[in-house]
């Protein structure tokens, strides 16, 4: 019997090409001299209106072949003269504003592309794009919530107060509620902006084949089929002119779904325009200053709560800085006003939010995805209510937990996919057994007076967050058993590291019976699976698992349908082991998969064994045609999963951390996670994600933020001064438990796993410094000298 | 704006002989990638702290980010390609990191890898505190350094195993 791989330890694939330095990442892609290099002239300013800009002095540099600003645009293709297309329009959305590909007439950030250009390499086309003289008139710069609000000064002339829009969401009367509690609360908390920061950048390459008129793209990016069919549009292309595909992706984390990027149109434009292969890679100034932060936000709540610290009314108001543009919509702050309750289940709940425009880069979902500050926020309060009735923080969140028997829980809200906001299934109350358990909550206290009689300070922090993951629409799969006995897969999600090519290889190994290693994934190659939506909020195992799933089954239906036939055999009498069907109790009467794949597809011609060994079987009747009216040649499955709503994945943080009293400085002692993404696929890349995960958590609280000073200049934009955590920076050890709530809207059980090591993080620390330091933490990212002031200041 | 001037250089890159003509300013890691096609060797920040471009020159880690190729006549170069065994197999220090699950997006792995073969040369029974400031310059945003850091101790009874 075959073992079943579903929960197994199972080692990746994709790591022997990548640790021989044989990934294909996209600046891998059309390597050698008959490629050209593209750079681009972005805005020193942060808003400025453009004058004049010059390019006399580049049109003759030898190696020069192009040099387009707005202006170029409209001729090279009509659509290109459009702004950038709004993604995710939504009604509440009412001033939505996008860039154009090369800026129009204006600038609204610093590292807004102006001019684009082409040459032999990115040297030369550096040099050409320092020979560019452009005339700016400058405009006052809006930058953060505060400006915003003021709004002294507007980003783009035709939206008044900077709010690009306002949304609210409710379940009842929450002043009422408030007004009616025992007690009350108010809150003011702040998140800075940080940034996704993958290793990789951004980049595109293309070629275009004029032997057969189509356009051949490589991206970067977390959806080809997105970046497909924008380029189509833009370029005024068929979409069957255009494939699309994602090779080996550096990281993404959010950053690259966002799309279509001004280089994945110019890129393509040029290499049809020039008939030679077109690069462009990123540069890591360049991502800084052009690719997409998150995060920033500005938090007002009012509570109310009983004397067990129930919440009877949550109203909570926030200001979102989304930057200069809105491509993505409103999806951050949706997700931060609805996610934001957490396991939690106010009587009374009220969201209210603004998005805000500034001077600075546009925003759009960074792991986590606006949940991040939803949990720090509900966190926040839930501490402060502990602290206000002088509970232990942990039975305050314990009143206010969705029992387990509650589930299906509908909060009574509109989430970020228009559905319904209604947990699937959980079990809030065993996780906080766990993580009090796992970090040693009981035993806290007399840690705490043991280090205090060395001198030393220490604190204890928790947080607990619910994540819908796996929203829709829909993902598929294209399952297909070759003559040779190996099964080739493909789904149209992109890969960025989280391992697809292993885990979506051991659901087709169980449900199909094969061997492992004769699966082979392929994922974001829009040649392959033209329908796909992307790789973001947590999807990929649940969606494109869930499709694969059904694609497996449908492949083995065809399998067992035709095998019996050549057996002589029942259906159910038939078992799939290691690629060999036979039947139960009678290993002699057995055919291999491969067999079955060249019956399922009626050639003439004998190319191989297999095809041979297939001539002793007879399926189909003579009297009918040899492809049945209900049939097709082939032996492939192909499915989509499109799920109701998202399922919801819950966990819990805590922390210890010492606050040393002299410096400041703090130390992380002992980092603890329990987490519930239902059925593991795979238990080591699960814990990868959560490794991930709090490493970049950890740096979203003690250490990254975009430092912009009051002209919009990014002040840190390089990895000398945006403090990414080494080894040295993050916990050197992280406890892990799971609990396995299947989720009952996927065939497998399948919750998202992806985002959810990053969403507590800023929660955990605050709480944990504030209870070493008896000082209110208030606003995140907490750096040993912001602490050291907030000590002076509460002297 | 004239010609660039061309300078002859001979590179020997895991043990084998190239002759480049580029001008001063290319950089190694450019030439490695772009003219001598070994993609293998990344380039993450341009600035020599991601370490994700790093080489062996001569047996020591160096950035091939901020090394012009010129500046790297005469030396011995090995690049992440050059670290697996001559039978095609894992090296040892690729293969710790194929069983600790060191990698998840794998831009950042080639420098890992190249550093802790040199770090695991000069220290071959690392602690686990120096396990740890062996990879400590070099950035990875997606593992968390956790396997990583398991990966360096792997490789080192690895490393004992094969000797």
């Amino acid at each position: 019997m075959t073992t079943k791989l579903m929960g197994e330890k199972v080692q990746r694939v994709e790591d022997q090409r990548f640790l021989r330095g044989k990934g294909r990442y996209v600046d891998d892609v059309a390597v050698g001299p008959a490629t050209l290099h593209a750079a681009v002239l972005r805005s020193p300013h942060a808003h400025a209106r453009i004058v004049d800009i010059d390019v006399s002095e580049v049109l003759d540099v030898e190696g020069v072949h192009a040099v387009w600003t707005y202006d170029d645009l409209a001729d090279l293709s009509a659509p290109m003269a459009e702004p950038l297309p709004l993604l995710i329009p939504h009604p509440d959305l009412t001033h939505g504003r996008t860039q154009y590909a090369l800026a129009k007439d204006e600038v609204n950030y610093v590292g807004e592309a102006i001019a684009f250009v082409v040459a032999d390499d990115r040297y030369l086309a550096e040099d050409a794009v320092s020979r560019i003289k452009v005339d700016y008139e400058l405009l006052p710069a809006v930058v953060g919530v505060e400006a915003a609000r003021r709004a002294e000064h507007l980003v783009h002339e035709d939206v008044p107060g900077n709010v690009g829009a306002r949304m609210e969401q409710s379940t009842g009367d929450v002043e009422a509620a408030i007004a009616a509690a025992p007690h009350r609360l108010s809150l003011d908390l702040t998140v800075e902006r940080s940034a996704c920061t993958p290793l990789e950048g951004r980049g595109t390459v293309a070629r275009w084949d004029p032997d057969v008129g189509r356009l051949q793209v490589w991206s970067s990016t977390q959806t080809s089929t997105g970046v497909r069919a924008a380029i189509a549009v833009k370029l005024g292309l068929d979409l069957a002119q255009v494939d699309v595909i994602t090779p080996d992706v550096g990281g993404g984390f959010g950053v690259k779904i966002n799309h279509p990027w001004p280089e994945e149109l110019l890129v393509p434009l040029a290499a049809r325009a020039l008939g030679r292969p077109v690069k462009f890679t990123e540069d890591r100034r360049e991502h800084f200053i052009s690719s997409a932060h998150e995060r920033g936000q500005v938090h007002h709540v009012e509570v109310g709560f009983d004397d067990d610290g129930r919440l009877l009314g949550l109203d909570v108001m926030f200001w979102h800085d989304h930057g200069a543009y809105t491509p993505y919509g409103l999806i951050v702050p949706i997700i931060t006003s609805t996610q934001l309750l957490g396991p939690y289940k106010p009587a009374v709940y009220r969201a209210r939010f603004e998005s805000l425009y500034t001077n600075t880069v546009m925003v759009t979902p960074y792991r986590g995805a606006g949940r991040p500050q939803g949990c720090y926020v509900m966190e926040r309060t839930m501490d402060a209510i502990a602290a206000e009735l002088g509970k232990d923080r942990t039975e305050v969140r314990a009143v206010n937990f969705i029992q387990p028997d509650e589930f299906p829980f509908d909060q009574g809200l509109v989430f970020q996919d228009g559905r319904e906001l209604e947990y699937d299934s959980g079990d809030y109350p065993a996780l906080l057994q766990k993580a009090k358990d796992l970090i040693g909550w009981d035993e806290f206290p007399a840690f705490r007076e043991e280090m205090a009689a060395e001198g030393r300070r220490v604190g204890i922090g928790l947080a607990c967050y619910v994540e819908g993951t796996g929203v829709g629409p829909y993902e598929g799969a294209h399952v297909h058993i070759e003559t040779s006995g190996k099964v080739k897969v493909a789904t149209g999600l992109t890969t960025q590291g989280q391992g697809h090519a292993t885990v979506f290889a051991q659901l087709v190994a169980d449900e199909l019976g094969v061997r492992f290693e004769d699966v082979e994934v392929v994922t974001g190659d829009t040649r392959r699976m033209p329908y796909a939506v992307g790789t973001f909020a947590s999807r990929a195992a649940v969606m494109s698992g869930s499709a694969i799933h059904l694609a497996a089954k449908r492949a083995k239906e065809k399998v067992l349908r035709i095998a019996a036939e050549a057996l002589e055999a029942d259906e159910e009498d038939l078992e799939i082991v290691d690629g060999v069907v036979s039947v139960k109790g009678s290993p002699g009467s057995s055919i291999d998969l491969g067999t079955v794949a060249v019956l399922s597809n009626p050639l003439r011609y004998a190319f191989d064994e297999a095809s041979q060994a297939a001539t002793q079987f007879s399926v189909g009747d003579p009297g009918k045609p040899p492809v049945a009216e209900d049939d097709e040649p082939g032996l492939e499955g192909r499915d989509f999963y499109s799920p109701e709503r998202a399922t919801f994945a819950a966990g819990i943080h805590a922390v210890i951390v010492e606050t040393d009293p002299e410096t400041a400085e703090i130390t992380i002692l002992k980092y603890a996670v329990v987490h519930d993404c239902g059925t593991l696929i795979n238990p080591m890349i699960v814990e990868g994600q959560i490794h991930g995960g709090v490493a970049q958590g950890v740096a979203g609280a003690l250490y990254e933020r975009m430092a912009y000073d009051e002209s919009g200049q990014l002040q840190n934009a390089s990895f000398m001064d945006f403090l990414m955590p080494y080894v040295t920076e993050v916990p050197d050890g992280i406890d892990i438990d799971h609990l396995e709530t299947p989720s009952p809207l996927n065939p497998l059980g399948i919750k998202g796993a992806g985002e959810a090591g990053v969403i507590p993080s800023a929660a955990v620390f605050a709480a944990a410094i504030e209870d070493a330091e008896g000082i209110p933490i208030r606003s995140m990212p907490i750096s040993p000298s912001e602490l050291f002031h907030l000590r002076e200041a509460h002297r | 704006m004239t010609t660039e001037q061309l300078h002859d250089v001979r590179l020997t890159v895991n043990g084998v002989g190239h002759d480049l003509k580029v001008p001063a300013r290319r950089l190694l890691s450019d030439a490695l990638r772009h003219d001598l096609g070994l993609t293998g060797t990344h380039v993450g920040c341009e600035h020599g702290v991601c370490g994700a471009c790093t080489v062996l020159v001569d047996g020591r880690p160096v950035r091939s980010c901020l090394m012009f190729a010129v500046s790297a006549a005469g030396s011995e170069i090995t690049t992440v390609e050059g670290l697996t065994n001559p039978d095609g197999s894992l090296g040892p220090v690729q293969q710790a990191f194929a069983e600790c699950h060191g990698l998840q997006c794998g831009f950042c792995t080639p420098g890992f890898l190249t550093t802790i073969t040199a770090g695991l040369r000069d220290n071959p029974h690392p602690t686990h505190e120096e396990a740890r400031e062996m990879i400590a310059g070099n950035l990875c945003r997606c593992t968390g350094y956790q396997n990583i850091v398991k990966a360096v101790e792997r490789a080192a009874e690895l490393v004992e195993e094969q000797s």
